[in-house]
């Protein structure tokens, strides 16, 4: 597959506009002004784009709704808040091809019927801070964003927000508390950040991904771009695979790509000859899976058939060394340093969860132990504010489903044999 | 109070928002670069600078994990330890720190020259362990290296 993401991401100069340019850089900008916006989204939606941020929303979908509200102005956010521990696609997109994004976000822009764009990027990426600035200072200076881009009178003005180290602001609604000077604490849905969010007004919001892909829907058209991997949910897509394999990295492939071929095929396998134990395919939230349920394709339609989620796309790969049970805990330690505190279930969900599996980890686990955590758990699914306080239940519930017998034997001999 | 390069520092931020409230979190940032942490004084200044009430910038800023509400070291090492440098051997590094430089997390070396901060993922899980001292990105980690590395760091 020919690379569109990482397109000339091997140039150590690939981040600057010329560079840029000489691989057809900025020449879906012109194509699209002379579209209709309905028209891009039109094509878009002939795409079957997928929002990359991990639930897999409609793109085009997005924005018809927001594009049909009659409030203004509208604004155009970039989720680049990268969070979910395991991921980190959207950073080489952020670092080596910015200009791709903000071509996206202008197209995007013009779609939408906006002149407004924030990338809300993390506060721990300074590297991506300041090339992002210094790509958005040029695009400025060549007249691709501005008030009168191409000279066509088409206005986009964009800037950077850095947040402070909260993984919760990559959730939409608390990233748009966040932009607007607040805590970063989830709001209650409906209505929709397309009608009503930031400065109560309609706003898309997209991960970094997702608004990469739009200079090359608008380059082949839809229709091409939907022969791309999987035909439910069509494109290429960004796979970052950490842990114990041989070639971890950021490869693009064709959506759909079995978690065997990725780990076996193009990251050379399990790092040392050493045996497979465990697989989250889609960053931590993501529920685990056991080494014979790794020939799921992974996309959005097909992860949920084999009991688990595409979510980022970051696929962290175990060998036999490592003790599930410490790897369960750290995961909680995450959920609880992270937990905006909004909410009670997750609040004190992780919280107790944590200690749980801290004292089976340290061999002081209680007969009934397990039990307990399942139903504390199980309290918490469905019944949180927001995503993070189901995601941090599940990922107890999913590694007990499948590694009951490694907790048990922590308990039983009351010591880790992993130490 | 503000410096005058970080009031224009601030103006200049100010004009790409809607709204003064809007700017709070970078003004947090412009505060923490002029005091070198957030006393009560830096959230007066920024409270004076934006119009919003100290209490509501304080709460706001003590919301955030990479806001300093206390003193640090000359330099702060931020080491991952979530889950795909743990597997690789974060923890290790972690007493590494410990032993050789007295460094825990949370705490400062006593000549004033490091603090340890634990982070959460920093997206450099490809090249785990992986660490930013301030501004800096450092992956692939090994006892030996970060020797090499914090010898550069004075
Ligand atoms: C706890 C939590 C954290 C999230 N973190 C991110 C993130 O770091 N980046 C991101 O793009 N989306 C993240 N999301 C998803 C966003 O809420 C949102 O769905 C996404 O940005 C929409 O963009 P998309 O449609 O292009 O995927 C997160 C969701 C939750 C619940
Ligand atoms: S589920 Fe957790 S993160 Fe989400 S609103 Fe509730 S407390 Fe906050
Ligand atoms: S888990 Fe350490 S950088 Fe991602």
């Amino acid at each position: 597959m020919e690379k569109v993401l990482l397109k000339n991401t091997e140039n150590p100069n690939s981040a600057d506009i010329n560079e840029y340019k000489k691989v057809g850089g900025y020449q879906s900008l012109p194509k699209a002004f002379g579209m209709q916006p309905k028209e891009i989204i039109e094509e878009v939606k002939k795409s079957g784009l997928r929002g990359r941020g991990g639930a897999g929303f409609p793109a085009a979908m997005k924005w018809t709704f927001a594009s049909a509200d009659p409030k203004s102005p509208k604004y155009l956010l970039c989720n680049a808040d990268e969070g979910e521990p395991g991921t980190f696609k959207d950073r080489q997109i952020l670092e080596k091809n910015p200009h791709l994004l903000i071509e996206g976000m202008v197209i995007s822009g013009y779609a939408i019927g906006t002149e407004y764009g924030f990338i809300y990027l993390r506060g721990e990426y300074p590297a991506a801070k300041d090339i992002l600035n210094r790509a958005i200072k040029q695009a400025y200076d060549s007249g691709f964003l501005g008030d009168n881009i191409l000279g066509k009178g088409v206005k986009f003005q964009l800037a950077v927000h850095q947040g402070a180290g909260a993984y919760i602001c990559g959730e939409e609604t608390a990233l748009i508390e966040s932009l607007e000077g607040d805590k970063g604490q989830p709001r209650i849905k409906p209505p929709f950040p397309v009608n009503v969010g930031v400065f109560a007004k309609p706003t898309v919001i997209n991960n970094v991904e997702t608004l990469s892909n739009l200079p090359y829907i608008i380059e082949v058209g839809g229709e091409v771009y939907s022969k791309i991997g999987s035909p439910e949910c069509p494109g290429p897509k960004l796979y970052c695979v950490s842990g114990h394999v041989e070639k971890p990295g950021v490869y693009e492939l064709p959506m759909g790509t079995t978690l065997r071929e990725i780990i076996y095929t193009h990251c050379g396998g399990i790092k040392n000859g050493k045996k497979l134990k465990a697989v989250i395919p889609g960053g931590i939230s993501t529920p685990v899976l056991p080494p014979d349920n790794i020939d799921c394709k992974m996309d959005f339609v097909n992860m949920p058939k084999h009991g688990s989620m595409l979510g980022s796309g970051a696929v962290i790969v175990m060998d036999e060394t490592v003790c599930l049970v410490r790897v369960c805990y750290r995961a909680l330690k995450f959920f609880e340093h992270e937990s905006c505190g909004k909410c009670t279930p997750c609040r004190e969900g992780t919280e107790w969860l944590r200690k749980i599996l801290g004292r089976i980890e340290n061999g002081e686990g209680a007969e009934g132990d397990i039990d307990l955590m399942l139903s504390v758990s199980s309290n918490m699914l469905g019944k949180t504010f927001c995503p993070l306080g189901d995601g941090a239940a599940s990922v107890v519930q999913n590694f007990v489903r499948h590694f009951r017998p490694e907790f048990e034997e922590h308990v039983k001999n009351a010591k880790c044999r992993f130490k | 109070m503000f410096s005058e390069a970080a009031i224009k520092e601030l103006e200049e931020i100010r004009q790409k928002y809607p709204s003064a409230r809007a700017a709070l979190l970078p003004a947090i940032y412009i505060a923490q670069k002029e005091f070198g942490w957030l006393s009560q004084d830096a959230y007066e200044a920024v409270a004076n600078a934006l119009g919003v009430p100290k209490a509501i910038a304080r709460g706001v800023g003590t919301f955030y994990a990479m806001y300093k509400h206390k003193p640090l070291g000359r330099n702060i090492v931020q080491l991952c330890t979530n889950v795909s440098c743990m597997i690789l051997g974060a923890e290790r590094l972690v007493d590494f720190l410990k032993n050789k430089y007295g460094l825990e997390p949370g705490g400062t070396t006593p000549d004033g020259r490091f603090s340890l901060v634990i982070m959460e993922c920093i997206g450099a899980c490809g090249t785990a362990p992986a660490m930013l001292v301030n501004d800096d990105f450092y992956e692939n980690l090994t006892e030996e290296y970060i020797e090499e590395i914090l010898g550069k760091y004075k």
